[in-house]
């Protein structure tokens, strides 16, 4: 069983943690006895070779899995317990996705978009559109607001997926290989704004990439090989 | 209504498609109002009689004619409040197609027996003073553009096989939506005493109207007509008016039933059809529809979206076909008079705008279940 950081005010805290999945009759085991520690306000890259068990390790603590064993911790709440209801409540408050496909709605516009997760919230429509409007800023694409996806570059769709992963102020930002489908230079204006988002804002990142161009933007680097952790990489 | 444009946008994506489920949905609900309306037109007769008026015919057959002395004794029956009698005249106005019904009446017992027919008072008194005087429903007033002072000749090939010349004194009509406005009423003692010289039904009437003071005892007033005219050369059948008009419906068959089964067929197909659109629209968007759990949608909401998207589609159909329909049939009867109370009635609309959310249901129920039950990881996977 691998420790990293161990830090008991750790803002994610994943211990012991496998996860196996059943392909046919055959059994394969993912993650195995892992656990990790991320502290508040950390920008962790999550690095490893494909099937190494990355993104699984992402959805474990993005509550959309559930380890076979072990348990995870997110801002004090324990997470691998709770029913899919109370999951995807707690998904739309603590959690921002950020996909490698950006995974965007084609038929609703940049702004329409960003404003999906606060549909779930109680705001009135001109709180939203206040959320949205201050998001698609932040990712500076507020020129771009009521344009569709498919009229706009991989690099901006990837900052419209970004603002619909900040716009309700998540605890957590998880982003699974976000400039893996992006040429070097939007990539880089990619981890410029996440490094952004997590000096001036504060805000915890965990992001899963094959790249160590992408992970040296990070502030700490662990490397996952056929399910448990190697090393911790640079601080 | 915050998730209308992520419903709409999907229904929006593919257009092609979209449009042509509308449109079959469309056409499925337009058939619905027309059928609705002929259904209307056949058994309409049946919703519209009075639940306190018989009709009495002869036993044998309604083409028998009974005697015009029936008309005391049967008024003088217990429960009986008051009688009318007409007879069918069959004539043709100028073109044997332009079919409308004549009657011979008298007309204060005619117009107190039938106060759905609205005429005023001028004219009544107008038809009361002229013996050869008619009044003719509005509906067939507007058809053949006739108005008050006008004569209006019409072969009768049953009574005297001549052309009988009435003079227009009255146009009368309807207290109600359904009330058939397209008959022709004139008067019975002008026609009885026209009929003597072909020496053949003179003194004798089609069939009898008969009001009863007490519609919970129609059935044993019945009886007691019947009774009353037992073993005589002419023995009567009395029947509610409502069974008598389904009687004339049924004649052309189970009316109801049939219009059930086209329907049942016509919507099984949209069924098949909206079926098979909204499968193909969530089978299509599984990665979308993870994105919207791991953003923190529930199973419910995704559930509800689905079915909103489906209930939208089919109401959307519903709602124009039913348009459709209502603007078609407000024209009115389209076979020129054979179907006089050919309307869509609203009670039918509604029903049809309740099918058209009742179909979005069931079309959809099954897609919502399938995107309910995805697994965020794995719907993620497939984007």
């Amino acid at each position: 069983m691998s420790e990293q950081t161990p830090k008991n005010d750790a803002l994610v805290r994943v211990d012991g943690v496998e996860k196996t999945f059943r392909r046919g009759s055959e059994d394969i085991q993912v993650l195995s006895k892992l656990s990790l520690r991320v502290p508040a306000g950390e920008f962790l890259a999550l690095m490893g070779p494909s099937g190494s068990g990355k993104s699984t390790l992402l959805n474990l603590i993005g509550g959309l899995d559930r380890p076979t064993q072990g348990t995870v911790h997110v801002a004090g709440e324990r997470i691998d317990s709770l029913s899919d209801t109370q999951l995807a409540a707690w998904r739309a408050r603590h959690i921002g996705f950020v996909f490698q496909l950006y995974n965007l709605m084609p038929v609703l516009t940049a702004e329409r978009n960003v404003e999906l997760p606060l549909l779930l919230t109680s705001l009135s429509k001109a709180e939203r559109r206040k959320h949205v409007a201050t998001a698609l800023a932040m990712v500076g694409l507020s020129h771009r607001a009521q344009h569709y996806p498919r009229t706009m570059s991989g690099g901006e769709q990837q900052r419209v997926g970004i603002a619909r992963g900040i716009v309700t102020d998540p605890t957590l930002l998880l982003c699974d290989e976000p400039t893996g489908d992006l040429d070097r230079k939007a990539g880089d204006e990619i981890l410029n704004l996440l490094q952004a988002l997590n000096r001036e804002h504060g805000k915890t990142i965990i992001m899963v990439t094959h790249d160590p161009h992408a992970s040296a933007r990070a502030a700490r680097t662990v490397h996952l090989d056929k399910g448990q952790l190697t090393n911790t990489g640079p601080q | 209504m915050k998730f209308f444009p992520l419903v709409w946008g999907n229904l929006k994506r593919r257009k092609l498609r979209t449009s042509l489920t509308l449109l079959s949905i469309l056409v499925a609900f337009v058939l619905f109002g027309f059928l609705c309306a002929i259904k209307q037109a056949l058994v309409g007769g049946v919703e519209l009689a009075g639940a306190d008026r018989l009709i009495v015919r002869h036993k044998v057959s309604l083409i028998q004619l009974l005697p015009e002395s029936y008309q005391a004794r049967m008024e003088r029956i217990p429960g009986v409040a008051a009688a009318a009698h007409q007879t069918w005249f069959g004539g043709v106005y100028q073109d044997p197609k332009n079919f409308f019904m004549q009657c011979p009446v008298v007309p204060e017992q005619f117009m107190a027996m039938f106060p759905e027919f609205l005429l005023p008072p001028d004219q009544m008194k107008a038809w009361l003073a002229t013996r050869t005087g008619c009044i003719v429903g509005r509906n067939t007033a507007e058809r053949f553009h006739l108005k008050i002072g006008d004569k209006i000749p019409i072969m009768s090939p049953i009574w005297m096989r001549k052309t009988w010349e009435f003079d227009i004194v009255g146009i009368f009509d309807g207290a109600k939506k359904g009330t058939d406005t397209t008959s022709l009423f004139f008067r019975y003692d002008y026609f009885d005493e026209a009929r003597k010289a072909q020496n053949w039904g003179t003194g004798q009437v089609g069939w009898y109207t008969i009001r009863v003071k007490d519609p919970s005892q129609a059935a044993a007033v019945a009886r007691a007509v019947d009774q009353e005219f037992e073993n005589s050369p002419a023995e009567t059948k009395t029947e509610p008016e409502g069974a008598f008009a389904q009687g004339f419906a049924n004649q052309i068959g189970n009316i109801a039933l049939i219009v059930a089964g086209i329907l049942g067929a016509v919507f099984f197909t949209i069924l098949l059809v909206t079926g098979s659109t909204m499968s193909q629209a969530v089978r299509e968007r599984i990665g979308e529809l993870g994105v919207l759990k791991a953003i923190g949608f529930t199973n419910g909401q995704v559930l509800a979206l689905v079915l909103a998207e489906s209930c939208l589609l089919t109401v959307l159909g519903g709602v124009l076909g039913l348009g459709f329909a209502w603007l078609l049939t407000s024209r009115g009867d389209p076979t020129g008079g054979m179907l006089p109370l050919f309307f869509f009635p609203v009670r039918d609309l509604l029903l049809g705008l309740g099918l058209s959310i009742v179909l979005g249901v069931i079309t959809g129920i099954l897609p919502a279940q399938q995107a309910m039950r995805l697994r965020v990881a794995e719907a993620l996977r497939r984007m």
